[in-house]
């Protein structure tokens, strides 16, 4: 199937939507989960939850209320980790973020070493509100802190050769229990055509909710592409390498048949385990209709004439 | 006594069926089932199914080669409840996860056919929980053990469905279906012995 623009649900249609699946819930399903909400399920761990920095804006641009800090902060996707995703900010806690340092090189006219600190002085940190669509079906509204990946690569100058970005994070198997086993090919590597990683959503996020990242959230720099599953948005990154060749990420390896190159967010494309067409807020009860594209619209130009169903 | 150490035996096991689903409630009322409470509710309510499912099937073998002859009195109270947590993850899967929205249900179940094979599972056992009563064991006869191996079936769907819903880590459901194996291959070994007359 091509996507065009116009095949984008409209917001009005889709809050709409929204509204009547809402009016559809469940009552009982309803009390019972509102119990749920009473205490804060962060509080019954071991450390007191971390308390959120100030934000701009308390919604995107479509109204969707932030995710609460607790939430993003102990609810995490880390494999290097563990795979449990509430163990994961107990087993990060101690995570060594500082000295930081990012190499960027391949085709580029100006290889260099960043320091972390100098990255955040250059380039800055702006608030950028995106929803974060994880590929098992589960979603946040996160508040993140960074600049665009594009800036960073103007700094070192690619070469006209280089086609895709390569991205790797740290391999540390004595701080990373993870990397020691589960069947993986570590470190962590995902990649982006040259298009999408300049384009201007594509983000190097350095903090959320206004202060630096926690290590269970990829501390200290990480990617955030907001049209594409969360997989792709590599954390702790190590290494930046302007590249000719489609790289090979570890999710394409691990399972060529699940996981693409692309993973843009489409509920047109399903996966064998998990619905794409739907997904769940953290926070909510009922299911909300995934927006192809994440519901940003900006980036489906990069793929016209693209089938984006073989290239998933 | 011996009478009366079977009955505590029997309550016993009943009340500790009923305890995961005690700790369910009592999570769910005091917020401890994460963030993303729904999918904790769908994965224990399963899990419990399949290990209460397990333990109904390890009580024929541990009568005939531990002469544990209690666990023939919790046999099928035990495929009761593995059918009640089964009923409970089912409802979890079309009430709370999906408000009962039928096509968003069709969408779910076309996109992920391991939620087929659970289903079956689930209606496999429908049969069994009607023909659990004494009533029904009567009027069956030879016929209800006959009817009643379909757990095995059951079983095996239960593992397929698991093994397919898992990630990429398989280790899990893959011991599961390990255990299971082990009671189903005690069968035939059963069946040899006593010349096609073996239990459930």
């Amino acid at each position: 199937m091509k996507l065009k623009s116009s095949d984008i649900t409209p917001e009005e249609v889709y809050l709409s939507r929204r509204r009547f699946i809402k009016q559809a819930g469940v009552v009982g399903a309803g009390l019972f989960l509102a119990a749920c909400d009473r205490q804060d399920p962060s509080s019954s761990g071991h450390q007191p939850p971390p308390k959120p920095g100030k934000t701009e804006a308390n919604k995107d641009e479509l109204g969707n209320r932030l995710t609460s800090y607790a939430a993003i902060s102990s609810y995490n996707n880390f494999y290097e980790f563990t795979t449990s995703k509430e163990d994961v900010a107990v087993m990060a806690a101690d995570f060594k973020t500082s000295p930081w340092s990012v190499e960027v090189g391949g085709l580029v006219r100006k290889k260099r070493l960043f320091d972390l600190n100098e990255l955040i002085s250059k380039f800055g940190e702006e608030e950028r509100i995106y929803r974060m669509r994880c590929v098992e079906g589960w979603s946040m509204v996160i508040p993140w802190l960074g600049f665009s990946l594009r800036s960073l690569l103007k700094e070192v100058e690619p070469l006209s050769k280089a086609k895709y970005v390569k991205f790797t994070s740290i391999y540390d198997p004595d701080q990373l229990p993870g990397q020691k086993g589960g069947g993986y090919t570590w470190p962590y590597v995902e990649g982006l055509r040259l298009d999408e990683a300049v384009h201007e959503l594509t983000l190097l996020a350095t903090g959320l909710y206004g202060k630096p990242l926690l290590p269970q959230s990829g501390a200290p720099i990480r990617l955030v592409v907001p049209w594409k599953y969360g997989f792709k948005s590599i954390k702790s990154i190590v290494r930046i390498d302007l590249v000719e060749e489609m790289p090979t990420s570890l999710w394409m390896r691990a399972a060529p048949d699940q996981y693409g190159f692309f993973a843009n967010i489409n509920p047109e494309v399903p996966h064998p385990r998990w619905t794409q067409s739907t997904e769940r807020r953290i926070g909510e009860v009922r299911r909300r209709r995934t927006l192809p594209f994440n519901g940003y619209e900006e980036a489906v130009g990069i793929y016209k004439g693209m089938d984006l169903e073989r290239f998933f | 006594m011996r009478r009366r150490q079977y009955d505590f035996f029997k309550i016993a096991v009943h009340v500790a069926a009923l305890v995961p689903l005690a700790a369910l409630l009592y999570d769910a009322a005091s917020g401890r089932l994460g963030f993303d409470p729904i999918r904790e509710i769908t994965f224990r309510t399963g899990r419990d199914a399949l290990v209460l499912l397990i333990l109904s099937l390890a009580c024929t073998p541990a009568n005939r080669f531990f002469g544990f002859r209690a666990a023939i009195r919790v046999r099928r109270a035990l495929g009761v409840y593995a059918f009640v947590y089964a009923a409970l993850h089912f409802l979890t899967f079309v009430a709370l996860d999906y408000g009962f929205d039928v096509s968003l249900i069709v969408e779910a179940i076309v996109e992920k056919p391991f939620a087929i094979v659970g289903f079956t599972a689930f209606l496999t056992l429908i049969p069994l929980v009607v023909t659990s009563t004494n009533g029904w064991k009567k009027r069956l006869g030879r016929n209800w053990k006959r009817l009643h191996r379909v757990v095995y079936l059951t079983a095996i769907l239960v593992i397929v469905h698991f093994t397919w819903a898992a990630k990429q880590d398989y280790a899990e459901p893959l011991t599961y279906g390990a255990v299971v194996l082990v009671l189903l291959l005690s069968r035939v070994r059963l069946k040899a012995k006593s010349g096609g007359e073996g239990g459930i």
